[in-house]
């Protein structure tokens, strides 16, 4: 096998942790939602908590994307 | 690789010269990133500006800035507690400036001549040293409110000691890692959307150029999921600046508070 096509298969693989990442997010926000549901009354005061807890699981799949243009454009 | 024209969604973030050139020994340049900051900042100046005529029966421009005032002083308020106001401006700063750029970059001012907006936001430069400003207040202020105590931060408060000594490494490291993951943030979040976009807006043109049925039928089904992401971006843009500048309060407020 040669590198380019290595490199694109390395790509491929390195974007599955952005699929992994929306597994996260999906989490963080249903599990916001099934409570929010459930006392909305107490759900605005936890709307910080929720964007940061979003922001902790969408980093990981950013940084899934980041290594995968790293691998198509930055590696030689 | 496939026939036809090569799809290159780099070219949009390379950063060109408008005036003068990248020559020996000739560090200032005008570029497209530094023109478009200027539009970004006269926009925000703008819009700033319109708003503060302090009228005592508002209009609706001043009540959309005191909004956006207002919203940012909550969130700063709640996160850091009384002594935030001291920290406001860093902070509204970065969160109206975040909002401003990622929005500016994803106006379509292409259609109406070659002038495409250049998202100021998708170059690390720039959120890097947003983030090293973020860093520099929560350690200065860290350290100059409760000097070496501030390195109690790391050590977990009322933690068996046999745990303290695993906790503590993890948190040094979490913490350095704070500066990077902060600046990183927003800056793939506006690069990944623009590659996507760019991507999807090739496939559109190569499809119609293929002159079958099928291609038209793949540039209909691009076409609206370039739509769809635009609308996806105008609200991952909008997260991003909450995001950054709820993080920033949350930093500080660590370094102001100790736990």
């Amino acid at each position: 096998m040669d590198v380019a096509s290595a490199k694109l298969i390395g790509a491929g693989l390195a974007a599955i942790g952005v699929g992994a990442a929306s597994l996260g997010v999906g989490f963080v926000f249903g599990s916001f939602l099934q409570s929010a549901i459930r006392n909305p009354a107490a759900s605005d005061g936890q709307q910080g908590r929720l964007y940061i807890g979003f922001a902790a699981a969408e980093l990981l799949g950013l940084m899934a994307f980041a290594v995968a243009m790293l691998i198509l454009f930055a590696s030689k | 690789m496939a026939a036809g024209p090569d799809i290159d969604p780099m070219h949009q973030f390379v950063i060109e010269p408008i005036f003068g050139s990248f020559g020996h020994n000739n560090p200032f340049v005008f570029t497209n990133s530094a023109l478009w900051t200027l539009i970004v900042l006269g926009t925000i100046w703008l819009f700033m500006f319109g708003g503060m005529k302090r009228e005592l029966i508002p209009g609706r421009w001043q009540v959309a800035v005191e909004g956006l005032i207002g919203f940012v002083d909550d969130m700063v308020n709640v996160s850091i507690g009384p002594e935030g106001k001291r920290y406001l401006p860093w902070v509204f700063t970065s969160f109206v400036f975040l909002l401003f750029a990622n929005l500016m970059g994803n106006m379509p001012f292409g259609i109406i001549s070659a002038a495409h907006p250049f998202t100021v936001t998708s170059q690390f430069t720039f959120t890097g040293v947003m983030s090293i400003i973020t860093f520099a207040i929560v350690l200065g202020v860290g350290f100059w409110k409760h000097g070496l105590h501030f390195l109690s931060l790391f050590v977990p408060k009322d933690a068996p000691f046999i745990f303290k000594i695993f906790i503590t490494p993890i948190e040094l490291i979490s913490f350095l890692v704070r500066p990077f993951s902060l600046g990183l943030r927003p800056f793939i979040a506006m690069f990944a959307g623009h590659v996507l976009l760019d991507v999807f807006g090739n496939f559109v043109v190569q499809a119609l150029n293929a002159h079958s049925a099928g291609g038209i039928g793949i540039t209909i089904l691009c076409f609206l999921f370039i739509m769809f992401v635009s609308m996806i971006e105008l609200l991952v843009a909008a997260i991003q600046a909450y995001v950054f500048a709820i993080l920033t309060s949350l930093y500080i407020s660590e370094a102001v508070n100790l736990h």
